[in-house]
C-alpha cells in the first residue's frame, strides 16, 4: 500500500533516472501514483479522473520532463491544484447586515452537528456576538438535552419546544431571539439521509422560514465515496453556503472534502478537531492538501511548536548544547516543552508519512508510549539538582535511591543514564563539526537544538 | 443501498465480451462503493488474467465469478452471534463517534428479545457525550428493558461493574454495553476500552462473547484502520454496518473482511427499533448485483 506519495514518486522516478530522459509515459506512471493516493484518501472516483486529466496537461510540459527532481515538480503541481480545488484562502463566516444572522446546520446522522453548533456558538461569543442555539432535532432521543448540556458548557442559551414541529420551533425562536436581542441564531437540525424525501422537505421548510445567512453542511472527515451524493442532494435542497469538516483529529485523510467542494463549490469555513468545545478552527486549504496526499501537516506542527515553545529558553538551550553544558535538568525541560504540544501520537501524526507508520505499528513497538515518557520524567525528578547537573556523580547507592524514588529498577536508571551519555557525545560531535555553531535553522522554525530527540529515550 | 452498484454492473453485462473496458467499469463501481483498491484488484485479478489469455468466460459467467469471489471474502456462511454456554452473556458495542452505537444498542436489545427470547440489560458506559445516558434510557424504555447508568463523567468501567452485578441479581441473561465514541488515534480512550473489556472478564468470568465494531456505511478507507486499531485494544468479533438505507454502499466492510477476516454480523437500515437485520453474505451480494 502507498504510504507516502512523495516517497512513492521518488521511487518511481529514481527507477527512470538511469534512462537519462523522462518521457511522457513516465509522467503517466507518476500520475497513476497520484491517482492511487487520492483514491485512498476517499476522493470521489470521478473527481479523481477529471483531476488527473487536468494534471496530465500541466505535468506533461518541458518543465517536468527536464527537471532534475521531477517528483518534486509533480508533487508541487498536485499540491497547487489541490489547494486551488480546496478554495484558496480560508473563508470567513458571513454576518447579515441586518441582524440577526441566521446559521442553519445540516447533514447526515452522526457527523457532529450538535457538537459543532455548540463550538460555533462558543466561537461567536468570543467574537463578541450574543448567539442563541435552537434545538430543531425532535427525533433523536436525547438530542435536545445534548444541545442544552453543551450550550450550558459554553454559556449560550438554548431555545427548545420539546418535540413540537420544527417549523413551529423555528418561527417561535425567531420571535424569542428578537425579544432577547440575540444577534446570531444557530439552528441545530436532525441528522437526515439525503434520500429521505420527507426529512429533506422538512429541512427545506425550516430554511424557508428562517432564511439563513449561512447554511453549513457538517461533513465527517471519514466519509467515503458517497459524500458526493449527500452533498449534492443537500445543496440542491437548501443551497449550502459553507462546509464544516469534522473529526479531523483522527487519521482519516479527509478526501471527501474535495468531492464536496467539486460538487457544491461552497467553501470550507471551519474544521472540527476534537470533542472539546473549543476545538473548532479555521480551514487551511494548503495543509489539507498535504494531508490528503499523505504528506503530513508540517505547517500545523511548526505552528504548534511556535505556540508552545518558549523562544528565549530555546535559545538558551541552544547555547548550552553548543558549549556542552546540556544536562538532565535541561533534558527534563525539553520533555516538558514537547508534552505541552499535546499527545505524542497527535504530534507524530503530523509528520510526513507517520500517519501510515503509526497505523500499521502498535504504539509499544513505535516507542511512543506516553507512560514510558512519564517513567523517564519520574527518574529524573527523583534525582537531586546536583545529580541532574552532573550525572557522572551518580554512583551505585545513588542509583538505588533514584530507582526506589521513581518506582523503577536500577537497570532503568542505568539505561537512561547510558542514553543520556550517548546523546551528549552526539551533541559534542555535532558541535565540533559545525565549528561550535549550530546549523542555521529555517526561518520561522523554533530553535530546537539539533540532535536532541527526547523521543529516542522512550525506545 | 448496495443494490445500485451491481445493478449498474448488471446493466453493462449484456452479451458483451469480457475485456479490459468491462473490467475497468467493474473496477470503477467497486471503488465507488468504498471497496479498497487492493480488495478491488484482488476481486478482478483472476478475471483480468482470463481476459488477457482470451480464455475469458463470457461476461455473465464472469459476473457470477465476481459475485462468488466477493461472497467468499465476506464468508459464505453467516457467523452467528455468540452467547455464553452458561451464565451471563456480555456484548461490547464500540466504534468511532457518530456511527450509531447507542441506536444500535437499543435495536439489538429489541432484536434479542423478539428473535432470541432473551432478557437483555443495557449498560450506559458512554459517560462522556452529553445526554448519551438519556438517549440510551429512552431506547431502554422503548425496548422495555432495564438500563444501568451513573452520572455523566463517571468511570465507564464502574458502570459496567454495576451492570453485570445488576444483571445477575435481576436474572437478565445478556448485558449490552454502549460505549462512548472514540477515535482510534486517541491512546487514552483506547486504553479505557481495554479496561472495560478487562472488567467484563473479571466480573462475568470471561471476555465479552461479542465485541462489535459499529461501522457507518458512509465510511471510506478509514474504516479498515478503525477495525485494525480497535481490535488492538479490545479484540473484535464482528461488525455492525449501520446507515445502510442511504446511497452509501458500505464496500469498506468487504475490505475489512478481506483484510482481517472479521465478519459482518448485523445491518442497520433505519431509525426505528426493528430496523436491524441479520447479515447474509449471499443476499448482500445478490442485492448488490441487483
Amino acid at each position: 500500500m502507498l504510504s507516502n506519495l512523495s516517497d512513492k514518486l521518488s521511487k518511481s522516478f529514481a527507477r527512470l533516472r538511469g534512462k537519462g530522459r523522462i518521457t511522457e509515459a513516465d509522467v503517466n506512471a507518476a500520475l497513476r501514483d497520484v491517482r492511487m493516493a487520492l483514491l485512498e484518501a476517499d476522493v470521489n472516483f470521478k473527481i479523481v479522473k477529471d483531476f488527473i486529466e487536468r494534471l496530465r496537461e500541466k505535468a506533461i510540459g518541458e518543465e517536468v520532463l527536464n527537471s532534475l527532481s521531477p517528483e518534486q515538480q509533480v508533487i508541487g503541481i498536485v499540491r497547487d491544484e489541490l489547494v486551488e480545488l480546496l478554495g484558496g484562502n480560508a473563508k470567513r463566516l458571513e454576518y447579515s447586515s441586518r441582524p440577526p444572522t441566521v446559521i442553519l446546520m445540516a447533514g447526515l446522522q452522526g457527523t457532529g452537528k450538535t457538537t459543532t453548533s455548540a463550538k460555533l456558538a462558543a466561537y461567536l461569543k468570543r467574537e463578541g456576538k450574543k448567539p442563541l442555539l435552537v434545538a430543531c432535532d425532535i427525533y433523536r432521543p436525547g438530542a435536545i438535552l445534548q444541545l442544552q448540556t453543551v450550550g450550558q458548557q459554553v454559556g449560550v442559551p438554548v431555545f427548545e419546544m420539546g418535540t413540537a414541529p420544527p417549523e413551529q420551533i423555528a418561527k417561535e425562536s425567531l420571535k424569542y431571539a428578537t425579544e432577547h436581542a440575540h444577534d446570531v441564531i444557530i439552528f441545530d437540525t436532525a441528522g437526515r439521509l439525503h434520500v429521505d424525501e420527507a426529512m429533506m422537505a422538512e429541512v427545506k421548510a425550516i430554511s424557508e422560514i428562517v432564511k439563513p445567512t449561512e447554511t453549513l453542511l457538517v461533513l465527517d472527515a471519514m466519509t467515503g465515496q458517497d459524500a458526493v451524493n449527500a452533498a449534492n442532494a443537500f445543496n440542491e435542497m437548501l443551497p449550502l453556503t459553507g462546509v464544516v469538516l469534522t473529526k479531523l483529529d483522527g487519521d482519516a485523510r479527509g478526501g471527501a472534502i474535495l468531492s464536496v467542494r467539486a460538487v457544491t463549490g461552497v467553501p470550507v469555513k471551519f474544521v472540527g478537531l476534537g470533542e472539546k468545545l473549543d476545538a473548532l478552527e479555521v480551514f487551511h486549504p494548503d495543509r489539507m492538501a498535504g494531508r490528503i496526499l499523505g504528506m503530513g501537516d508540517v505547517l500545523s506542527l511548526i505552528e504548534k511548536a511556535e505556540q508552545n515553545f518558549d523562544m528565549q529558553s530555546a535559545a538558551a538551550m541552544e547555547a548550552k548544547v553548543r558549549e556542552g553544558r546540556f544536562d538532565l535538568e535541561d533534558f527534563l525541560n525539553q520533555m516538558q516543552e514537547i508534552k505541552k504540544m499535546g499527545p505524542i501520537e497527535n504530534i507524530l501524526g503530523m509528520l510526513p508519512g507517520m500517519d501510515k507508520v503509526m497505523r500499521n505499528a502498535p504504539k509499544e513497538k513505535m516507542g511512543v508510549d506516553e507512560r514510558q515518557m512519564a517513567r523517564v520524567e519520574a527518574i529524573i525528578r527523583s534525582m537531586t539538582p546536583a545529580e541532574r547537573r552532573k550525572p557522572d556523580i551518580i554512583n551505585g547507592s545513588r542509583k538505588r535511591r533514584i530507582a526506589a524514588g521513581s518506582g523503577v529498577g536500577v537497570q532503568d536508571v542505568n539505561r537512561l543514564l547510558g542514553q543520556f551519555r550517548d546523546m551528549q557525545k552526539m551533541m559534542r560531535q555535532m558541535s565540533a563539526l559545525t565549528g561550535g555553531k549550530m546549523g542555521k535553522m529555517p526561518k520561522g522554525m523554533p530553535k530546537i537544538p539539533r540532535g536532541i530527540n527526547p523521543l529516542k529515550f522512550m525506545k | 443501498m448496495l443494490r445500485g452498484i451491481f445493478q449498474k454492473l448488471g446493466a453493462v453485462v449484456s452479451g458483451r465480451k469480457l475485456d479490459e473496458a468491462l473490467l475497468e467499469e467493474w473496477e470503477e463501481q467497486l471503488i465507488m462503493s468504498d471497496v479498497s483498491i487492493p480488495t478491488t484488484t484482488r476481486l478482478l485479478d483472476e478475471l483480468r488474467e482470463a481476459a488477457k489469455k482470451g480464455a475469458a468466460p463470457n461476461d455473465e459467467a464472469a459476473l457470477g465469478v465476481l459475485k462468488q469471489e466477493a461472497i467468499n471474502l465476506l464468508g459464505e456462511q453467516t457467523t452467528p452471534l455468540q452467547f455464553a454456554d452458561s451464565g451471563l452473556t456480555v456484548w461490547l458495542i464500540a466504534g468511532v463517534n457518530g456511527v450509531g452505537k447507542t441506536t444500535t444498542t437499543g435495536k439489538i436489545a429489541y432484536w434479542l428479545q423478539h428473535t432470541k427470547g432473551k432478557k437483555p440489560l443495557l449498560a450506559a458506559a458512554d459517560t462522556f457525550r452529553a445526554a448519551a445516558i438519556e438517549q440510551l434510557q429512552e431506547w431502554g424504555a422503548r425496548a422495555n428493558c432495564p438500563v444501568i447508568s451513573q452520572k455523566q463523567g463517571a468511570d465507564p468501567a464502574a458502570v459496567v461493574h454495576d451492570a453485570i452485578a445488576a444483571a445477575k441479581s435481576r436474572g437478565c441473561d445478556v448485558v449490552l454495553i454502549d460505549t462512548a465514541g472514540r477515535l482510534h488515534t486517541k491512546a487514552n480512550l483506547m486504553n479505557e476500552l481495554a479496561k472495560i473489556a478487562r472488567i467484563v472478564e473479571r466480573e462475568a468470568g470471561s471476555p465479552p462473547q461479542e465485541t462489535l465494531l459499529v461501522l457507518d456505511a458512509t465510511t471510506g478507507q478509514n474504516g479498515l484502520t478503525q477495525a485494525l486499531s480497535f481490535t488492538g485494544s479490545a479484540p473484535l468479533t464482528g461488525i455492525v454496518l449501520t446507515k445502510w438505507d442511504g446511497t452509501a454502499k458500505g464496500g469498506i466492510a468487504l475490505t475489512i473482511s478481506h483484510e482481517t477476516g472479521l465478519p459482518v454480523k448485523l445491518l442497520g437500515v433505519g431509525e426505528q427499533m426493528d430496523d436491524l437485520c441479520d447479515f447474509d453474505a449471499r443476499e448482500f451480494i445478490e442485492t448488490m448485483f441487483g
